[in-house]
């Protein structure tokens, strides 16, 4: 049992690192906009350490660059992280019941789209020692890349910032197309998905409402109508979720 | 900025932190609704696609270089290859396709 369980902790670390990696990237232009708002590096640390969103952190920087009001500030992290109210509830389904409630505490710390994505690869319950060996290597990561980008983004040229700020939707797409390859209404909704988003940004009126909104609506449209055409069959579930 | 840095990091912090835990602590039991588990099973799927497109193509200097990155991306990811191969060839082809184009 007790090598199981470091076996576990120790496939955690391992898929940990390239997450880790993307996300020194990603936070490390995170950074450059922390600093625009004004953030010590020790300060970006901080708020990337607690919050753990990219999404979320951006909005949030560029709301207090903009000297937004705390209200504002509430509702947009509010917004820009309700999808991970949906993660949760996903995740909720994946506990044994024999896991003791605290792990439900620490696992939902760093409710990340990536270490979510990794959890519920996995077949069966989750282990919240494989998380934890993942966010041993992640939280360090996300967090410090934030510090040295407020430390060191101005020294970087435009054209790596640039280039450094896909790794995150790269990331994104090495979630979502695997799940596809098996499941076609997977692949289908991906395809939906991306043309409604497109869509949502350029038809008037309807690109006016801020893209964390447009993300719940169309969250909320797309995958409410495909299981109500297209409800999970048992085994599916059994075996994913 | 308007306000204590300190005070806009507390609420970011709480506010994140209870849309993450609320859901795991308070649904405790197996949800049996058909509707429910298919629509959290297509959940994070959509939301990621969303937010993937078109943001890859604004994020780019190059609209075409954004687009080649996505399309490496997924044919990438199709045949088997992980997080940071993906992610890392989609800057590379970023970076190259800003000089290009």
């Amino acid at each position: 049992m007790k090598n199981m369980n470091t076996k576990v902790f120790a496939e955690g670390i391992r898929d940990g690192i390239p997450i880790g990696l993307g996300y020194l990237a990603v936070s490390f232009s995170l950074g450059i906009a922390a600093k625009s708002a004004g953030f010590t590096p020790l300060q970006g640390f901080i708020i990337s350490f607690l919050e753990n969103a990219s999404a979320g952190e951006y909005v949030a920087f560029t709301l207090i660059a903009a000297g937004a009001s705390y209200f504002e500030v509430f509702l947009m992290t509010l917004i820009a992280n309700a999808r991970y109210l949906l993660m949760s509830c996903a995740l909720s389904q994946r506990f044994s019941p024999d896991t003791p409630f605290i792990h439900r505490l620490f696992i939902a710390f760093d409710l990340t789209d990536e270490l979510f994505g990794i959890a519920i690869a996995r077949p069966g319950y989750l282990s919240p020692l494989y998380s934890y060996g993942a966010f041993l290597v992640a939280l360090p990561c996300w967090a410090g890349g934030t510090m040295l980008g407020i430390l060191a983004g101005n020294l970087l040229p435009a054209s790596i910032a640039n280039a450094l700020s896909v790794s995150l939707f790269g990331m994104f797409i090495a979630i979502i197309i695997p799940p596809a390859k098996k499941d076609k209404i997977v692949a289908v909704l991906i395809v939906i998905s991306f043309a409604l988003s497109y869509l949502s940004g350029v038809i008037p009126f309807i690109r006016d409402i801020s893209s964390g909104t447009r993300t719940i609506i169309l969250t909320l449209l797309i995958s409410g109508t495909a299981a109500i055409l297209f409800p999970v069959k048992e085994e599916k579930t059994e075996e994913k979720s | 900025m308007s306000g204590n840095i300190y005070i806009y990091i507390a609420i970011v912090a709480v506010t994140s932190y209870l849309i993450r835990v609320l859901p795991l602590t308070l649904i405790r039991k197996p949800i049996k609704n058909k509707f429910i588990k298919s629509f959290l099973y297509y959940v994070p799927y959509v939301t990621l696609s969303v937010m993937t497109f078109p943001a890859i193509i604004e994020a780019t200097a190059s609209p075409l270089a954004g687009t080649l990155a996505l399309i490496v991306g997924i044919i990438m990811a199709w045949f088997g290859l992980g997080l940071f191969p993906v992610a890392i060839a989609c800057c590379v082809i970023t970076y190259i396709g800003n000089l290009i184009f």
